[in-house]
């Protein structure tokens, strides 16, 4: 800035042409995280398929009777990781959403086809069970103004009729704490305000949320684009974690993300489904050229 | 490395300090009457305002004596002889401890109805307006309005009666309930404000951790609006306290507080009494004119009531945490 000055007081006295100097910044040199051991559980990456959990079979959504999901069929494994990816606007995350039904809460969405949870219809289930049954994670970490032990345990509690006491708590929600890999972090005090968290550390806190009540699947929209990434690091080696345990399905932007964590790749284009197959062949050898210009990087 | 570019002539003025074209001294006359004028309000208002704290410290702490609020008023020839500000200090806190009991449901449950539910929107909007048409009516029209509704013999037993049995529609629960309309509107668009600006993804989790809406509302909901609601009853207290019309119409303003009936809390609750306001009102030279310099030390407690309240109202604004659940703090 001051360069600048200087040549434009020089140029006032001397009268020359208005013409100025634009010192460029230089381009910022990129803070390489450091580079995170990876998980030796997590190396062999075997692709442990367990019960179907989830079937999606000839779903339809439509907004005010435009069309964001298109028949889509699909299935959802236990101990497998599916991502969902496409550009935006392709009607992934209202897949995502209808899973459990948050997109009813849209009053102008209709829908047709069917969800099966286990064998069993989803529109026949009470939606708290369902949401109970399939928990979510958000893009934005979103822990509820209260304690860390208040967040955990609030899942939990009004699941049973009576008010359970703090002590019979206590044990479930260190679980579901260390499950998510947050209970070392804040073992020492598990009453301080949720929101004194990292952005990192309330994601987590709201996985351990979501996984307290032991759902089935776990529902992620774009759980990581919030965060840094060290936190996101964590959270795809916890997400590897959790799988054995649960399916999960994950909307992501990140191509490389998904290819990091996922056993499956669903690629979504303007609501239909183009692609479904294992993350290898999808990323290695797509069937379809809309698919392979996405994942090459040629459009998105 | 640097390139070259035309200088381009720019009407924003530069951002350097030396720069003397940023000096007011050198702008065109017509700004810096404006900006002249600007600074005059401002000093103006600040000046108002110290004058009346500065004023009414000077006035009411020479007469303020610690014994005063602690000894009920009396009758008296002379200002030694007609006691303290006892009574009128209870009932201002009688008087708002019923009017925020009686206005934070109501306006706790409108709040949330409008956020949350809202439906049907023609309803809403109903019964918006109708709040913003209590919050603009004047408080002596709420207090001669309330009179008309207490003085019903339907309503006879709430309130102070004559010994012949006629219905004077004067008791500590007629003006409570009249407050309550005056701290209704600043604690409704708080509560509602605050619920407004709760981002909809925080629902969602809710939800999509299978919880019920009226639990989501209860549990996560009311929690992140609490200093909201703080605001809300902080200002509606400080109208109440404030207040003087529905005082006069409504409670009586009686010298003691007089209970009616026998029974321990109701006869308090049907009885009539004075707060603050009307005691200054009635001791002011304006009124009987009787004691003006307890007017001034009673005026100066409910300054300062009034004062510590607002500040309360911007501690807690600014304690609230940050909106960005990001950011953490």
């Amino acid at each position: 800035m001051d360069n600048m000055l200087d040549i434009e007081a020089l140029s006032a006295q001397e009268e020359v042409p208005p013409v100025r100097t634009i010192v460029l910044d230089r381009p910022p040199v990129p803070v390489a995280p450091p580079v995170r051991e990876r998980n030796p559980l997590r190396e062999p990456a075997p692709s442990t398929a367990g019960p179907e959990r989830l079937r999606v079979s000839d779903l339809s959504i439509a907004y005010a009777g435009v069309p964001a999901v298109k028949s889509v069929s699909l299935s959802i494994h236990q101990g497998e990781v599916l991502a969902l990816i496409g550009p935006s606007g392709c009607g992934k995350t209202t897949l995502l959403r209808t899973l459990n039904r948050l997109t009813e809460l849209t009053p102008s969405a209709a829908r047709s086809g069917r969800v099966l949870l286990d064998g069993q219809d989803i529109h026949e289930l009470v939606d708290t069970t369902l949401r109970s049954r399939v928990a979510m994670v958000f893009q934005q970490p979103n822990p509820f103004p209260m304690s860390i032990f208040d967040n955990v345990a609030f899942a939990l509690r009004e699941q049973s009729r009576k008010r359970p006491r703090r002590r019979e708590l206590e044990p479930l929600v260190i679980d579901a704490l260390r499950r998510a890999g947050l209970y070392e972090e804040v073992c020492h005090d598990l009453d301080r305000p949720a929101l004194r968290l990292s952005g990192g550390q309330q994601q987590r806190l709201c996985i351990a949320r979501a996984i307290a009540p032991r759902p089935e699947v776990l529902l992620m929209d774009e759980p990581c684009s919030a965060l840094d990434p060290i936190s996101t690091g964590v959270i795809e080696e916890l997400i590897g974690e959790l799988r054995r345990e649960l399916a999960v399905v994950i909307v992501t932007h990140n191509l490389a993300q998904a290819r990091r964590v996922a056993d499956k790749v669903a690629f979504m284009y303007l609501g239909d489904l183009i692609e479904y197959g294992t993350a290898d062949e999808v990323f290695t050898q797509p069937r379809a050229a809309r698919t392979r210009d996405y994942v090459q990087g040629t459009f998105g | 490395m640097s390139v070259y570019a035309p200088q381009l002539e720019t009407g924003s003025p530069p951002t350097s300090k030396r720069g003397r074209r940023s000096s007011p001294w050198t702008w065109r006359w017509r700004d810096r009457l404006v900006l002249a004028c600007a600074w005059t309000a401002g000093l103006g208002l600040c000046a108002i305002a110290a004058a009346i704290v500065l004023y009414m410290g000077y006035r009411g702490i020479e007469y303020l004596r610690p014994g005063l609020l602690f000894t009920r008023p009396a009758i008296g020839q002379s200002q030694s002889q007609t006691g303290g500000i006892l009574d009128p200090l209870i009932g201002t806190a009688l008087l708002t401890l019923i009017g925020i009991g009686l206005a934070f449901p109501l306006a706790v449950a409108c709040a949330v109805w409008i956020a949350e539910y809202g439906r049907p929107s023609w309803l809403a909007r109903v019964v918006e307006s109708s709040i913003e048409i209590v919050a603009g009516t004047p408080d002596i029209v709420l207090a001669l309005f309330g009179l008309s509704i207490f003085q019903l013999g339907l309503f006879a037993p709430l309130s102070f009666r004559a010994e012949g049995g006629g219905v004077y529609g004067r008791s500590f629960v007629a003006a409570g309930a009249m407050m309550s309309l005056i701290a209704l509107p600043p604690l409704f668009a708080a509560t509602r404000d605050g619920l407004q600006a709760v981002p909809e993804h925080m629902r969602e989790a809710a939800f999509a951790l299978g919880k019920t809406r009226i639990a989501t509302i209860r549990r996560v909901l009311l929690g992140s609006v609490r200093s909201n609601i703080a605001t809300g009853v902080t200002l509606g207290v400080s109208r109440i306290i404030g207040d003087t019309a529905i005082v006069l119409l409504l409670l009586g303003e009686t010298l003691h507080i007089e209970t009616q009936g026998p029974v321990p809390v109701v006869d308090l609750l049907r009885g009539t009494g004075s707060t603050l306001t009307s005691y200054v009102y009635d001791n002011s030279p304006a009124g009987e004119g009787a004691a003006p310099q307890k007017a001034y030390a009673a005026a100066f407690v409910l300054l300062v009531f009034v004062l510590g309240l607002n500040l309360l109202v911007e501690r807690i604004g600014r304690s609230r945490p940050a909106p960005s659940p990001l950011t953490g703090r």
